[in-house]
């Protein structure tokens, strides 16, 4: 079905089975993006006039479908429209750079100080949005509500716009954008805590985790809490002094560090983090919860065994670092 | 004080209010979906596919089978199942939905006449799961 599409002084015909995103972005016109899964909410329009399909408004809040803002990546909408780029009033926050140093040989810290008063919890995560319009999201490693400081982890790739900008171009006392928070990977506050925490991530699958582990500890989490960190080989790893302190610190918790291609007698284990999960799954499976980040592979494929080894559905909490996607017209370099 | 034929049966319970509302069918998705994901018969139909998705549409699955409110039509089951019945899916698989949905419903304590009653709603969603 063909609908037509304005923006501005243009209007485009959409072609069958095409979303706004791709409709407008083969016609040269520039809309922020980047998992084209309708996760990560780089691609917020605004319909002005006509209205767009519930798949467009999933998983937004409340607040955002009353302003009528909508995924551009996840709609496909069934009569004419009229569109904008939403002009980010109380969508979007400026961040000042306020620190960055290594981790470990490919991953960077970057913290960020947000104006004004910034909300959120550990584990979500928010999209950074810099001067050419590149978007990408990242994880929340703290609370930011302690000192409005805002720490992510960017794991820097050889090809990774964002990343290399990072590194290379954002300086400490630059500004960006930022928007968000969303997701709901992260630790409430329960009555009768004392239920087992279990934490798996590969990567900078940590950078949540990491932050969710903190917030339980620190409210007083009762149960015990295992941190499962994945990594290719062992220098991949981060953090680990930290965590191993935070052991010393509290007796129920516990971190592991897995890596697939280790030795044994190491302070890590060797193989594979799926199998070395479910080997120390605790036995009460149905008051478990379970939170997982990073490769979509291994979050899957942890997910399904979870669930079939006893783990209510509702009690498993993912957030699958997608990679990013490029919109029709410009395909990645 | 009398009560006209239609006031006498409302106020026999339905078979959804029978095994519990939307909170049977809560209890009832977890329990099934793993039997059906843990059974090799099936499972290879779920390969690849989300299972918070797959979740929800098993939620809306049972809440029809359970004889409650849903927007369920013949049109739905075809389109739903078309690329599976494409990859294999025919009349025995159908029962292996029937078995587990059954063997579910005994687990949660439900009387082996509601569980036949669930069964015929179910059954009667064959033929347009399986586009005949």
């Amino acid at each position: 079905m063909t609908v037509r599409i304005a923006i501005g002084d243009a209007c485009f015909a959409s072609e069958s089975d095409e979303t706004v995103l791709d409709c407008l972005s083969r016609n040269g016109v520039s809309v922020p993006h980047a998992c084209k899964s309708g996760v990560c909410h780089s691609c917020l329009m605004q319909v002005t006039d006509g209205e767009v399909p519930d798949a467009a408004q999933k998983g937004l809040k409340p607040t955002y479908k009353k302003q009528n803002l909508f995924l551009a990546c996840q709609c496909k909408p069934e009569k004419d429209i009229t569109v904008r780029l939403p002009d980010g009033a109380g969508l979007d926050t400026r961040a000042l750079i306020v620190g960055k140093d290594m981790l470990n040989h490919n991953v960077m810290r970057l913290e960020l100080r947000g104006e004004g008063s910034f909300a959120c919890e550990p584990g979500q995560y928010i999209t950074l949005i810099n001067g050419d319009g590149l978007a990408r999201s990242y994880s929340i490693a703290n609370d930011p509500t302690k000192d409005g400081r805002i720490e992510l982890h960017i794991r820097l790739l050889n090809d990774g716009q964002m990343s290399t900008f990072l590194k290379d171009r954002a300086a400490i006392g630059a500004f960006l954008t930022i928007r968000g928070p969303a997701g709901n990977c992260f630790y409430v506050r329960e009555e009768g805590d004392a239920y087992p925490i279990v934490l798996a991530g590969t990567g900078t699958g940590l950078a949540p985790l990491y932050g969710i582990t903190k917030q339980a500890l620190a409210s007083g989490h009762k149960g015990e809490v295992q941190l499962f960190h994945g990594a290719l080989k062992d220098v991949d790893l981060y953090l680990v002094t930290q965590l191993q302190a935070l052991a010393q610190e509290h007796p129920n918790f516990r971190y592991v560090p897995c890596v697939l291609k280790g030795d044994a007698g190491q302070f890590y284990q060797p193989g594979n983090i799926e199998e070395i999960v479910m080997a120390a799954m605790p036995a009460e499976k149905t008051r478990t919860r379970m939170f997982l980040c990073g490769a979509p592979e291994m979050v899957n494929a942890l997910k399904r065994k979870a669930f079939l080894s006893g783990l209510a559905s509702k009690h498993i909490f993912v957030d699958a670092f997608l990679p990013s996607q490029a919109a029709a017209a410009h395909p990645a370099p | 004080m009398n009560q006209s034929p239609t006031e006498k049966e409302n106020i026999v319970a339905s078979l959804y209010e029978r095994l519990g509302g939307a909170s049977a069918v809560d209890a009832a998705v977890d329990i099934f979906y793993r039997k059906m994901l843990a059974d090799d018969r099936v499972s290879g139909y779920f390969d690849g596919t989300d299972m918070d998705r797959q979740i929800a549409k098993q939620k809306a699955f049972l809440t029809m089978a359970f004889g409650g409110p849903n927007k369920y039509t013949g049109k739905d089951m075809r389109e739903g199942h078309k690329h599976l019945v494409a990859r294999g899916l025919n009349s025995t698989h159908v029962d292996v939905v029937i078995e587990h949905l059954g063997t579910t419903l005994k687990e949660l304590g439900v009387s082996a006449a509601d569980i036949a009653e669930v069964a015929a709603i179910a059954e009667g969603a064959r033929n347009d799961v399986l586009g005949r």
